[in-house]
């Protein structure tokens, strides 16, 4: 258990949100994609701060704003869908590309 | 030991992380990424981490079971009774992610990452809260103004006579609607 460990676990848990965040098609899905990004955050964080600077507190406080991120992200995220759900019965990104480039 | 239930924890976490975006109902995934939530949460109380690691698992617990109401609202499949999948480019998704996992673990192998300065606080409970309270209270101010913000978006947004439904009228073909 090192350093080196928790950042191979973040990285893989930040992958795995990656693939889900850019391959899923329900608005829903996207966003718990998103979730799992900000889990491994929170690894990474965590093990950052007890592996290179335990003596201050500001790997705690990442985790901290990471933690809250999630929660507001989340709530953001689910009135952005019932908005538009209600306007235009579309729950698929790929109805949604009001913003493509 | 410790090394032992930390590799158990973090396979249990990526799988089922990854059981996510493979079971086939909402609902399932929901509680597949609680159980990820929940193992890192584990994984934050071996660092000494008390506080923060209890904190994620009882947010996550609460934030899931909100979550899963939302799935079951939104799902197009709500038993689980027919395969489900529902991607669209998976091999471009598959080929960015594995690209950003090489990437990710190469960095966190092959940095020469600083040695330890300090040693944890008898009490990191307590260095938490001397640090929120003190030094950094300015991201505990701004942590405070954005759920206010939140949770005022949120309802505006999730009302019923929000700014993108007007009964009669499509907002659009108004044109920004007289504002």
């Amino acid at each position: 258990m090192n350093l080196q460990a928790f950042l191979l676990l973040a990285a893989a848990l930040f992958s795995i949100g990656l693939f889900g965040a850019l391959s899923q098609q329900s608005v829903v899905m996207l966003m718990m994609g998103l979730e799992l990004m900000v889990n491994g955050l929170l690894a990474a964080g965590g093990g950052f701060w007890f592996y290179v600077s335990p003596g201050a507190a500001d790997g705690q406080v990442l985790v901290l704003v990471a933690v809250t991120v999630m929660a507001l992200e989340m709530a953001m995220g689910f009135a952005v869908v019932t908005a538009l759900f209600r306007a235009r019965d579309v729950d698929l990104t790929d109805d949604a590309g009001d913003l493509r480039g | 030991m410790q090394a032992f239930a930390f590799w158990v924890l973090a396979a249990a976490a990526a799988g089922s992380g990854a059981a996510v975006f493979v079971v086939d109902s909402m609902a399932r995934a929901t509680f597949s990424l609680l159980g990820s939530f929940l193992c890192v949460g584990a994984e934050l109380l071996l660092i000494d981490l008390h506080y923060l690691g209890v904190l994620v698992m009882l947010m996550m617990i609460m934030e899931m079971l909100v979550m899963a109401v939302f799935m079951i609202m939104y799902m197009m499949n709500p038993a689980g009774l027919m395969p489900m999948s529902m991607v669209h480019n998976r091999r471009g998704a598959l080929a960015i992610s594995g690209t950003a996992f090489a990437a990710l673990a190469a960095g966190a192998v092959l940095v020469p990452w600083p040695e330890r300065r300090g040693a944890p606080p008898a009490d990191p409970t307590r260095a938490l809260g001397e640090a929120v309270m003190g030094p950094k209270m300015l991201v505990m101010m701004v942590i405070g103004i954005a759920i206010l913000a939140t949770m005022i978006a949120t309802v505006v947004l999730a009302t019923h006579r929000g700014r993108y439904d007007r009964p009669g009228s499509d907002a659009r073909a108004e044109g920004g609607g007289g504002g």
